[in-house]
């Protein structure tokens, strides 16, 4: 089966996964990034890449940040950009997926920007624009479900190599609720194809998905095994409704087992870097003292997520760098 | 068209007749008379043929028997599905729309079959009123109004009580009991095979211990309340030796699997196919080949159809709201015979599942092609191969996973009651 988000030729048209690109097409898009870091520094912050472009942002899941990341980068990649709030709208009133998107296309969309709460959305869009044959509309993943957030996986891709340099002999900690994190399967999957030497994750066997040893991981229940000389720490939001669903007792036992402080932060590596996906829970997964610490590298993960997402439409588009 | 005379001659010559409930698998005509088989290999005396049918290359197999088809809603379509598929006895399950939790409504759905089709049409009544699992159906009437069998439809009642209630009752009344096994809380928020490939895709699983729990419970229920107990759609290797192990300690136990599960297996979910959605869910690499074995060895005494007709509106959709399902009785065949050719096994045990081995299940004399039995026939070529396409399909529901594959076997005429209910154009 052809991956989805390649064209036969191998390139890629849509950003569905990590998961199948190659080491020299994330290199590329690591690349990319790297050169529009600059473009936010100037004084007029736009290039004219997706001049006359209109990019569609289709949030079926509430999600303000990653929204409005997504929609600066088109901005100041000089495209239109149009924001839907799927959740009240259309949907809302019957349509379907599909027929939202059918509608879109006849308002000339090149660029779909799709969150969905059900793994596999933006999949269905891609199936659905290529049996139409609107194959030449790019789709980008936003995150769906739990299966994947690649522009996030991206961008901690960018954070990991701008502070340590490249992947080579990197141990790296995942952290808390993988089961449910759309954002841990892009980054194991990328870290993977990157060469990071060890891909640790960590937590309650009610959080770690069945089998996950299977995409080259290794599984710790033990916070302090798991980041033992680690390079990169990744802390993953903790959702408050895990409690009701009997994945765990309470936040307070979970931070008092998974919780990041500087005491149990000295396992890793002295210049260890903390980062996490965003929005955080200060004393649940992280606290503050770490969260705030220069170790913390989470402020610069959004600035780098901003031309990360640039990289992401201009190389779809074609006009990467 | 369906010709309404069943004092109809009717010679099929020269076809190769398969037997499976015999064994006998030689190439006779088969002469019809009255709505039953009048004679095989030698013509009654007196027979004067009306219509002769020339089955040279045919092979002439009793009318299939389906345990599991949701032909309620356009039964008409659906039915001309079914004589499409060969099928001339079917189960329908009551999870359809509406629910056949009255006797009202099982009667009903007989009767219209009755009018409209040859095909024999047997409900399976609910166990509780609207397959709520709190309070129990009519199961009695139920029966009397033509059920075969009571059951919860997909999973057990959330309430163990109720299901100890429910066996006990359906007992006294001699009534039989299906049960698709999965344990209501372990299943009711999954959609996937909780496996490696479950977790890579971000897929809400459900475990294996869904389906041997469920079945765990009712056997113990079962020896408990001495109810006559078959498992529908089991999916898991556990779920196979488990009810191997029952029918070994002699338990009057019977089951079931889906005949997409011979095939089908979770790496064919791909890349989210929201076809490849089922209930119970495709399972692993293992899992199917421990079905296919299991209906080898006649521990699963029945392939079905699992025949559930759905729209695109409920199918186009992303994978976890997809509604599990697919069309599938006129796949029953090829896909069973496509199983026996993968296990080399003759032609007269690869039907077995489908005729008479269903048909034991039911309790019912069909499946078989023998003198004095009624007249359902089902001629294929068995060399003939197709590429299933959505115009192909007779059914409402066109959407199944093996749209565009292509299959080997495909009925050319199927008779029931000694009528010409199809063939093929």
């Amino acid at each position: 089966m052809l991956d989805p988000q390649l064209d036969a030729d191998g390139n890629l048209v849509h950003l569905l996964s990590t998961e199948g690109l190659s080491r020299e097409q994330l290199t590329r898009l690591l690349d990319t990034c790297a050169s529009f870091l600059g473009v936010s520094d100037r004084e007029v912050k736009k290039v004219p890449l997706l001049r006359g472009k209109s990019v569609f942002n289709l949030f079926f899941e509430n999600s303000t940040r990653t929204r409005t990341t997504f929609e600066i980068a088109a901005k100041r990649l000089s495209a239109d950009v149009i924001n839907l709030n799927m959740s009240t709208s259309s949907t809302a009133k019957g349509e379907t997926l599909l027929d939202t998107v059918d509608n879109l296309c006849a308002m000339h969309a090149d660029m779909f920007v799709v969150r969905h709460e059900s793994s596999g959305a933006p999949h269905l869009i891609v199936d659905h624009l290529r049996r139409t044959g609107r194959s030449d509309i790019h789709v980008i993943n936003a995150g769906d479900g739990r299966h994947g957030h690649p522009t996030q996986g991206l961008l901690d891709m960018y954070t990991i190599r701008h502070y340590k340099g490249g992947f080579e002999g990197l141990k790296v900690a995942l952290i808390g609720d993988i089961l449910h994190s759309r954002v841990a399967r892009s980054d194991i999957h990328a870290l993977k194809t990157l060469g990071a030497e060890s891909i640790r994750v960590v937590g309650p066997q009610t959080l770690i998905p069945t089998d996950i040893e299977s995409l080259g991981v290794e599984v710790h229940r033990d916070l302090d095994s798991g980041l033992k000389d680690c390079d990169v720490v990744i802390a993953l939001r903790l959702q408050r409704e895990r409690m009701s669903g009997a994945l765990l007792p309470s936040a307070t036992e979970f931070h008092d087992r998974y919780g990041l402080t500087h005491e149990r932060l000295k396992a890793a590596k002295p210049d260890a870097i903390v980062m996490h996906p965003g929005p955080m829970n200060r004393g649940v997964e992280i606290d503050s003292a770490v969260a705030d610490s220069p170790r913390a590298v989470i402020l610069p993960q959004v600035t780098f997520g901003i031309a990360m997402r640039m990289a992401v439409m201009s190389v779809l588009a074609g006009g990467g760098a | 068209m369906m010709t309404n005379n069943n004092t109809q001659h009717i010679e099929i010559r020269s076809g190769r007749v398969i037997d499976p409930a015999s064994q006998f698998d030689e190439a006779v005509s088969v002469f019809v008379a009255d709505g039953k088989i009048a004679g095989i290999g030698q013509m009654p005396a007196g027979f004067k043929a009306d219509q002769v049918i020339d089955a040279t290359g045919l092979v002439v197999a009793p009318g299939l028997v389906d345990l599991s088809a949701r032909i309620a809603s356009n039964i008409d379509a659906e039915l001309e599905a079914a004589v499409a598929g060969g099928v001339t006895t079917l189960a329908c399950p009551p999870d359809v729309d509406p629910i056949l939790d009255e006797p009202e409504l099982a009667e009903r759905l007989v009767r219209y079959a009755e009018d409209v089709s040859q095909v024999r049409v047997l409900p399976v009544g609910a166990m509780t009123q609207g397959l709520s699992g709190a309070m129990l159906a009519e199961i009695s009437l139920l029966r009397d109004a033509g059920c075969i069998a009571v059951s919860q439809g997909r999973g057990l009642p959330s309430d163990t009580r109720v299901l100890w209630r429910a066996l006990q009752y359906a007992a006294s009344c001699d009534v039989p009991v299906w049960i698709q096994p999965a344990e209501y809380h372990l299943s009711k928020d999954g959609i996937a095979h909780d496996s490696a490939l479950a977790s890579r895709l971000g897929l809400a699983a459900i475990p294996v211990a869904a389906e041997t729990l469920a079945m765990q419970k009712v056997l113990a229920l079962a020896k408990a309340t001495g109810a006559r107990v078959h498992f529908t759609q089991i999916s898991s290797a556990e779920g196979v030796a488990l009810l191997r192990e029952a029918r070994d300690a002699g338990l009057p136990i019977t089951g079931d699997m889906a005949a997409h599960a011979l095939h089908l297996y979770e790496q064919d979910i791909g890349y989210f196919d929201p076809l490849t959605r089922f209930d119970p869910p495709l399972r692993g690499y293992g899992d199917r080949e421990a079905l296919r074995l299991g209906l080898a060895e006649g521990t699963l005494g029945a392939a079905v159809s699992a025949h559930t007709p759905l729209g695109v509106d409920v199918k186009r959709v992303p994978f976890a709201e997809a509604a599990p399902g697919a069309t599938g009785i006129e796949l029953l065949l090829p896909l069973t015979l496509a199983w026996g050719e993968a296990l080399s096994l003759p032609l007269r045990r690869s039907l077995l599942p489908v005729t008479s081995q269903a048909a034991a299940i039911l309790g019912i004399k069909a499946g078989e092609i023998a003198v004095g039995q009624c007249a359902d026939l089902c001629l294929f070529d068995p060399q003939a191969s197709w590429t299933v396409q959505e115009s192909d399909l007779r059914s409402a529901g066109k959407l199944t996973p093996f749209l565009g594959r292509t299959l080997q076997g495909r009925v050319v005429a199927t008779l029931a009651g000694g009528q010409t209910v199809y063939q093929r154009p």
